[in-house]
């Protein structure tokens, strides 16, 4: 149902890198956890709408007033590497 | 009587009668911590003699040291979730319940050990090892808020606060022996908590007793705008719901709840406790909660697909851990993203990242994550359904009492399955409350489960204060042994 392949893929779309010995044991549990949901597919949910939030709300808006809000230097205390008031990331073009 | 194994409200009793001082309760406190925490393992981090400062003023009003689940922000304090991905991570802000409690002046004793980004149901997936349930050490305490409802239960904290994904405050409540909460979506505002799955996360009490429930929800429930989905409605004031009377309502018993799986002393007890609100004048009745077998696999489709995209912000570059790469296999940035979610990530956070990824993913997402959603709506429909016909339902909290450190770990759908009972109540967004009822031949605590409508959390107080009043299984004191089981 799923294979390695798909394992790597997956891990490549979620930004982790696996090892191999971690591709191996992760197939299998998604295996045995993507067979369990197979339930699901015993149900009729033609026409039944999805429920993405249970509170009938949308749109929250608030009035658009200028208010205290974190500070730039608060915000790159906390940041492993920085630079001339931004956050610094490796080269992203070789 | 020790000051630490009093309840809040007692202290507080204790307080204004002028018969203890805050400088006595932190020490009982602070010794307990010193004499047990090397075995319960509870916290991960104290405040010790800082704790005093958390308050108001750094005047503490009500001196009732907490325990905070690691996953909730306070302001310049290091809070991990238990991961080394965010290891050094010292929030620029409190969570909104963090700077209720500390207008409160209610100081923080430290914080708790929980299953990394409260993924699990045993406090085993910690990046700092599990803690010991304090009924029997060689037990888990369950999770993911295990290390508050250990906190509570050994009387290393007065009270504590949790958060509720899929049972995460109820199921370590019930192995534990202590009341745990999970309000009405919306109840209380989320700010700060640091986010699994957002549409189903909720914050709230971990307590020796109801009565220490309904004071501390009091203190965190609220509108806040800074939470969207925090819903604007006046709070009761829920200590004016703690009423020993149940003449007149109607508890609904769900016949899915009660079948194969079910250990037959928590059956037993179950049981007993429908008998005990039976004399106190509360009718029953048997309802259908229909799609409760397929609770636990749309649950595990919509939290992880949610936790997958909440934990995308894990990226090294704005805060936590940051690595260099060990080798180049596709750009620099490539690789520093990927390397740091390699080490940064526990197993169980790295399966979940991954199911919720491929339920997400283009091909899959018709057949995973919309089926899920729409799977949702047929069990938050069965709920709205049996609350035409009664005022709460009433269930066990777990199918089992607390398992041994180890038994479920290379299982995971096996764990998935101990969060049976919980796991539609944050489907359907409804609140939920789990109290001591009994315990099984081993010692070991078990929980009931009680379930209302939204925002009826008046009704879940006074059907759990009845169960209460009328039983002692609260008054007991865990011992801090470790026992061979006798199965």
């Amino acid at each position: 149902m799923i294979s390695e392949k798909d394992v790597r893929y997956i891990a490549g779309l979620s930004r982790i890198h696996l090892r191999d010995e971690e591709i191996e044991s992760l197939t299998k549990d998604l295996e045995n956890i993507l067979h369990y949901v197979k339930k699901l597919e015993k149900l009729d949910i033609a026409h039944v709408n999805p429920t993405s939030h249970v509170l009938p709300l949308k749109n929250v808006y608030r009035e658009d007033t200028i208010t205290p809000s974190l500070q730039q230097s608060e915000a790159l205390r906390i940041s492993g590497e920085t630079s001339k008031g931004s956050f610094k990331v490796p080269k992203v073009i070789e | 009587m020790k000051l630490n194994e009093l309840t809040a409200h007692e202290i507080l009793t204790l307080i204004k009668a002028k018969k203890t001082s805050a400088d006595e309760i932190y020490d009982a406190v602070l010794g307990r911590i010193d004499q047990c925490d090397k075995d319960v393992r509870a916290y991960v981090r104290l405040r010790g003699a800082q704790m005093d400062s958390d308050g108001a003023n750094g005047n503490a009003s009500q001196p009732l040291p907490i325990a905070i689940k690691d996953n909730i922000c306070i302001r310049d304090v290091e809070t991990t979730c238990c991961s080394r991905i965010l290891t050094g991570f010292k929030p620029p802000y409190d969570a909104t319940i963090i700077a209720k409690l500390k207008n409160a002046g209610v100081p923080i004793a430290g914080q708790t050990n929980m299953d990394e980004f409260a993924f699990g149901s045993s406090t085993e997936n910690s990046c700092h090892g599990p803690t010991r349930n304090p009924w029997n050490l060689a037990c888990v305490p369950g999770g993911s808020s295990g290390g508050s409802a250990a906190a509570v239960a050994a009387h290393e904290a007065i009270w504590a606060i949790g958060s509720d994904t899929g049972g995460s405050i109820r199921q370590p409540a019930s192995f534990c022996g202590v009341v745990g909460l999970k309000p009405t979506y919306g109840r209380v505002s989320r700010y700060g908590l640091i986010a699994f799955a957002s549409s189903l996360d909720q914050i709230g009490p971990i307590t020796k007793d109801v009565t220490d429930a309904a004071i501390l929800l009091n203190i965190i429930a609220g509108y806040d705008p800074k939470d969207s989905t925090s819903v604007d409605l006046p709070v009761p004031d829920y200590t004016r719901a703690l009423i020993n009377d149940v003449k007149g309502l109607t508890i609904g018993i769900p016949k899915e709840y009660f079948v194969e799986g079910i250990d037959p002393e928590v059956n037993a007890a179950m049981m007993s406790s429908i008998e005990v609100l039976k004399k106190c004048g509360a009718l029953f009745k048997e309802v259908s909660l229909p799609h409760t077998e397929y609770a636990v696999a749309t649950y595990y489709l919509v939290a992880t697909a949610e936790a997958s995209s909440n934990l995308a912000r894990y990226d090294g570059v704005q805060y936590g851990l940051r690595l260099q790469p060990s080798q180049v296999r596709k750009t620099a940035l490539m690789d520093m993203y990927e390397e740091t979610r390699d080490i940064g990530f526990g197993r169980e956070a790295k399966r979940r990242i991954m199911l919720g990824t491929y339920a997400l993913s283009s091909g899959y997402y018709d057949d995973y994550y919309l089926r899920g959603l729409k799977v949702r709506t047929l069990i938050k429909n069965d709920f709205d359904q049996v609350f035409t016909q009664c005022d709460a339902i009433l269930t066990p909290t777990a199918p089992t009492t607390a398992f041994k450190i180890g038994e479920k770990t290379n299982d995971p759908l096996a764990m998935y399955l101990s969060d049976i009972y919980t796991i539609s109540v944050n489907l359907s967004g409804v609140p939920a409350v789990s109290v001591p009822c009994g315990f099984s031949r081993e010692g070991l605590p078990i929980g009931l489960q009680i379930i209302t409508k939204p925002f009826d959390e008046e009704t879940l107080f006074r059907l759990a204060y009845t169960y209460e009043q009328n039983t002692d299984w609260h008054k007991r004191k865990a011992e801090l042994k470790t026992y061979a089981k006798v199965k």
